[in-house]
């Protein structure tokens, strides 16, 4: 220690009363300053409020509309009468119904139906919001199903079509319901399915009804279950057996342990679906009863506007249904607004699009009942544009527009060469092994058959192929092909036509795995027949080719149980496939993406603003204390509630000292240091070094070195490494003065090794030595001499107050009393968070009963009522 | 006496040099350049059963893999997208504050001082480095050795067919691309746990336990709709990338979603910094 520093003047300061900040920062009410933060703030709320208020908006306006809007009344349940319970007896049946009335009356109704199987409240959310649109809305549970009585007739138009009718006069007995003359209400039929087929029976046979929606649903029930794609025929189909069963069977439950033979269903029905499912011929009086419970039958009277949608996933009511209800409704009535749609869901499930199409039904009843805009009469298809090896029913479409619908055949056609020589192929006894190439019932997992491909036996199927496309083709309409069959003896064929693409890369693609079915006479003199193929929505690629195949089998169907062998040929030389120009409407990101990407904005900002915050840290500088190395001033870190490590402390260290910091385990000198290092905040009270305040990365920590608790270093890089890279990363340029710290370190050789390999003692030594890199004006030093060797322990003393000469200071904290009184020259003990005495080693000394420090140490912190009392009195002293 | 300047703290470089030369980051390597050989040996060497071509609707997996370096590639990248390449990102993210930590490092380095924000900005950006560099190892060792074992096919999809050189390679692109943005989501629920922790292999298993949990979630399909918030909703949209042509929607929503989720893990990891005391 040099005798100039003996009489440095130490700071004494003793913290009495803690809680209250000692210096109050001479600067803090400077006007100006207030002024401009002021002004801050100002301007920060308004971004504040500006950024809250665009979230608000943005997500209210993303948000699917509230469905709960009309929940707070929610539906009124009323029992209906409907028509005659069967022909014997006229007994009204009892219909279970849901009344939703919107915020505001009179509204114009609409009476909405359920599928096959469902009830009233299958429909309840698409029924409160059409409520929320300002609809009276009319849920019922057709005859048969549910809580209704009677028994299913299959849309029959003296029974649930009646029902409908006797729903509409209930409507028009509600004053809540808009007329347009008595017992008239203004009203339209919306259903999907089963549903669907009774909106368009009840469209044609109620006059009052004015408009309509109805989504994949039959136009007639005999083509749609005996599937026939011969073109100009007129014979049964072949049947649809798997479809025709499930179907049925949500109509055949019954009670447990009560099973019945005829479930819910009238006796003509069930006669009518026992007899075809045990394989009697299809007769006439059992094709009456389906073509009186069939669209088709009545849409010649349909002169309301009709909304009519299709499904591309659909192999129990195909496409061609929703054609023909369009084409009959043209033809009989040309000026009847018609809108056809053809999306990508459907009975075998396919991608979810009923958000937007239930969003175009209410637009559909705003426009025809309500007076709303108008919604355009666009042909729309929807053409699956995600990929297939993901089963993702949210899936994203394009929607593709035409003015004008074409109808199955497109706007013009175009034919495809397709080659193959007469091919014999066999249809096994009993119809087995079958074809797979549509899973009737099983919903979105039949989208899986394009993509695993259905497997067809190969001598079970004629194939007849295209050479590559030249160019990218699209395919919307039902392609056409014409081939020949003949067979040994005359028998009746069912034939299984299919339209598949084989890409490039060899794999073979069944759009929507569907194929055209054919019924057919044949004998030993080949027979042409026309065939109408599945309607599609598909793209091929340049390189892909068509490839037609004629099939014996299909396990959806029903097929001869005789075996027999055909020869199937080409007719023509090529297929024809429709062809239609549309306009792809953009649909952006897919709609359900939008609400989340505003949250994740909003709260990406939020995060912003809160990184943005200036914060209120205090006074920055205290030019008075520029030349300090140290002050700390009312230095308290309280942990959670009550420990209070540092509990009020003021200590100020003048230049050329080496000051010790004695106090024992715990008495909050190494939290002390760590929150002059900046590593801690202080919950109270600051540090300032040189007058710059001490925050976390305070450009002036780069006059500090430090060594708390212990080193640190890369175990996987040698010490000599550790402290290039540690200079570099420091930021800190001017001389580093490496070779003096390693040879204070004193590491030899091994400051080439690597870290890991270092002894504890090394590891100090290189870390006190990391400490000094650069020379820094003050050194922090936290028991720099555990681990050290006496003889080293003898020299770290020595470099340690060699160090402090030329206006460096050095602070070391020990709870080692030999040590500070050998090192320091200036000491501060530290008890319990707080300072206890501080002065020069002989200042403490003086006085005392004892000749060392260890004495007057015991003194402070040794007797009881200090360890009791806690923070020193001043007059105890 | 401008001696020090914040901007000259904790280079990348500098970081860089310091993750570089660790053991971890030597075997996270080794790993994805390991992977690819084993699978060539596997195909090379392995048995050649089913050998019979492509039957109607089959999926030749080896067989496609085999069909060229552009192929090969890809099925490395699937193979190891699902947990390899999360494991291995949370591993470079998580590691980064909580290493430093457990070194008893990061202190000397605050004190230096590195400003906070500026040691995790360089701490996330050379781990995100790191682990881009791993994928692009990953990918360019399985070309090279598609390239070597299996001649110069170009890409097969069974959803395209067989596409040119050029438009391959922007496939191959764009999926080593998309699949980079998806370990976004890990990597910053590992930076962030990185940050509240001081043990790096819990950062690790807090990333990992959230992508299992996010997985198991994503096969309940009762959760509906509330699933279109998990990471796991959007892993796998590069397939988008196989179609005739590449089908950019999903792939924009999971960018989306995946740089958002990114961006507020690490806001909310600075946040946590700029407060927190450093104990360790």
């Amino acid at each position: 220690m040099s005798p100039s520093h003996a009489g440095a003047p130490l700071l004494i300061e003793r913290t009495t009363h803690v809680d209250s900040a000692v210096a109050d920062p001479p600067q803090r009410s400077a006007g100006s300053a207030a002024t401009a933060q002021g002004a801050l703030i100002a301007v920060r709320l308004g971004v504040v409020a500006a950024g809250v208020s665009a979230c608000i908006a943005g997500l209210a306006a993303t948000l699917p509309p509230a469905t709960t809007a009309v929940a707070a009344s929610g539906p009124t349940p009323v029992t209906i009468e409907g028509g005659p319970t069967s022909s014997s007896d006229p007994t009204p049946v009892e219909l279970s119904a849901d009344l939703y009335v919107p915020d505001v009356t009179p509204a114009p109704a609409v009476v909405l139906a359920h599928g096959f199987g469902g009830s009233k409240g299958s429909v309840a959310e698409q029924a409160n919001d059409l409520a929320a649109a300002g609809f009276v809305v009319v849920a019922y549970t057709a005859r048969g199903f549910g809580d209704s009585t009677g028994t299913i007739s299959m849309n029959s138009p003296e029974f649930e079509v009646a029902d409908a009718s006797r729903v509409i006069d209930h409507l028009a007995g509600l004053s809540i319901v808009e007329t347009e003359a008595p017992g008239d209400p203004v009203v339209g039929v919306a259903g999907g399915s089963y549903g669907g087929a009774l909106a368009l029976m009840a469209a044609g046979l109620d006059e009052r009804v004015d408009a309509v929606a109805a989504d994949i649903t039959w136009n007639d029930l005999e083509s749609s279950l005996f599937a026939q794609s011969e073109l100009g025929t007129d014979t049964p189909g072949v049947f649809k057996r798997l479809w025709t069963a499930i179907f049925f069977s949500a109509g055949l439950d019954s009670p447990p342990g009560r099973a019945d033979i005829c479930g819910r269903f009238s006796q003509e029905w069930c006669d009518a679906y026992t007899a075809v499912a045990t394989n009697a011929p299809l007769t006439d009086e059992v094709r009456a009863l389906m073509r009186r419970s069939s669209p088709a039958s009545i849409t010649d009277r349909i002169a309301v506007p009709t909304l009519l949608g299709g499904g591309q996933a659909d192999s129990l009511f195909p496409l061609q249904q929703v054609d023909a209800t369009a084409a009959q409704i043209r033809a009989a009535n040309p000026d009847t607004p018609v809108k056809v749609v053809w999306h990508a869901q459907g009975h075998d499930g396919g991608v979810d699009e009923s958000d937007r199409l239930e969003t175009m039904t209410r637009a559909w009843f705003r426009a025809h009942l309500d007076g709303g805009p108008p919604v355009s009469l666009d042909f729309e298809v929807s053409r699956v544009t995600g990929s297939a090896l993901d089963d993702r029913q949210s899936g994203t479409v394009e929607i593709l527009t035409s003015p004008r619908y074409p109808g199955l055949a497109g706007e013009s056609e175009r034919a495809i060469p397709i080659a193959g020589p007469p091919q014999r192929i066999l249809a096994p006894a009993g119809g087995l092994p079958a074809a797979v190439s549509s899973l009737p019932g099983i919903g979105a997992l039949g989208g899986l058959l394009a993509l695993v491909g259905e497997q067809v036996a190969p001598n079970q199927s004629a194939v007849f192929v295209s050479e590559p496309l030249g160019e990218p083709t699209r395919i919307i309409g039902a392609s056409r092909v014409s081939i020949e069959v003949s067979s040994d003896a005359p028998r009746r064929a069912s034939l299984f036509v299919g339209l598949r693409i084989e890409t490039r890369a060899g794999a073979f693609v069944l759009p929507n795995g569907l194929v055209a079915p054919v019924n057919v006479d044949v004998g030993p003199t080949a027979r042409r027949v026309d065939v109408e193929l599945p309607a599609i929505v598909a793209d091929v690629a340049a390189g892909d080719r068509l490839v037609v195949t004629v099939s014996t089998t299909d396990q959806a169907f029903r097929t001869p149980e005789e075996p027999a062998v055909y020869a199937v040929a080409l007719a023509g030389s090529s297929v024809v496939i429709p062809q239609l120009e549309m306009t792809a409407r953009a649909e952006g990101f897919p709609l359900w993406a939008w609400p989340l990407m505003t949250l994740g904005i909003c709260v990406a900002m939020a995060i912003a603003l809160r990184l943005g915050r200036p914060r209120a840290d205090g006074v920055a500088q205290r030019p008075d204390l520029v030349g300090s190395p140290l002050v700390i001033e009312g230095l308290v870190k309280q942990y959670g509630e009550g420990v209070r490590a540092v509990a009020g402390v003021d200590i100020t260290v003048s230049q050329g000292v080496v000051l010790g910091l004695l106090g024992p385990n715990g008495a909050g000198k190494t939290t002390t240091m760590r929150m002059a290092m900046g590593l801690i905040r202080p919950t109270e009270g600051s540090v300032f070094i040189f007058g710059e305040r001490v925050t976390p990365g305070a450009p002036v920590l780069s006059r500090v070195g430090a060594f708390v608790e212990g080193p640190g270093f890369l175990p996987h890089l040698s010490g000599r490494e550790n402290l290039e890279l540690y200079w570099r990363a420091s930021g800190r340029s001017g001389a580093m003065h490496l070779d003096e710290v390693l040879e204070i370190a004193g590491l030899g050789a091994a400051v080439d090794r690597k870290v890991r390999t270092y002894s504890q003692g090394m590891k100090q030594r290189l870390g006190i030595a990391q400490a000094m890199l650069g020379l820094p004006d003050i050194l922090l030093l936290d028991e720099p001499t555990n681990g050290l060797d006496p003889p080293q322990i003898r020299e770290m003393r020595q470099i340690l107050r060699e160090y402090a000469t030329n206006g460096r200071t050095v602070i070391l904290s020990s709870h080692l009393l030999s040590e500070v009184e050998q090192t320091c020259t200036d000491v501060v003990v530290m008890h319990r968070g707080t300072v206890v005495a501080a002065g020069t080693v002989g200042e403490l000394l003086a006085g005392r009963s004892g000749d060392h420090l260890e004495d007057v140490f015991m003194d402070l912190v040794g007797s009881d009522h200090l360890v009791n009392a806690g923070p020193l009195a001043e007059g105890d002293r | 006496m401008e001696t020090y300047s914040a901007r000259r703290t904790l280079s990348v470089r500098v970081e860089l040099t310091r993750q570089l030369r660790r053991r971890r980051t030597a075997a996270a390597f080794g790993l994805v350049i390991a992977l690819p050989v084993v699978v060539v040996l596997a195909v090379e060497f392995g048995s050649s059963a089913g050998g019979g071509g492509l039957a109607d609707g089959d999926f030749d997996v080896f067989g496609l893999m085999a069909s060229g370096p552009w192929n090969f590639a890809l099925s490395g990248l699937f193979f190891s997208s699902a947990f390899l390449l999360v494991i291995l990102a949370a591993m470079f993210l998580g590691d980064t504050v909580a290493g430093e930590a457990s070194w008893s490092t990061m202190r000397y380095l605050l004190a230096a001082p590195v400003p906070r924000r500026r040691f995790l900005f360089v701490k996330a950006v050379v781990g995100l480095l790191l682990t881009l560099s791993m994928l692009l190892v990953l990918v360019a060792t399985a070309f090279v050795l598609g390239l070597l074992a299996f001649g110069d096919g170009t890409l097969v999809s069974p959803l395209s067919g067989a596409l040119g050189v050029g438009e391959s390679s922007v496939r191959l692109a764009v999926i080593t691309g998309y699949i980079a943005v998806t370990l976004l989501v890990p990597a910053g629920v590992a930076f962030l746990a990185s940050v509240s922790t001081d043990v790096p292999l819990g950062a690790v298993g807090a990333a990992v336990v959230i992508v299992v949990v996010a997985n198991i979630l994503d096969a309940i399909e009762a959760l509906g709709s509330i699933r279109a918030i998990l990471p796991t909703r959007y892993a796998g949209a590069w397939a988008d990338a196989l179609g005739p042509s590449i089908v950019w929607d999903e792939m924009a929503v999971g960018l989306f979603y995946n740089v958002t989720v990114f961006v507020v893990l690490v806001g909310i990891a600075v946040l946590r910094f700029d407060r927190k005391d450093v104990m360790s």
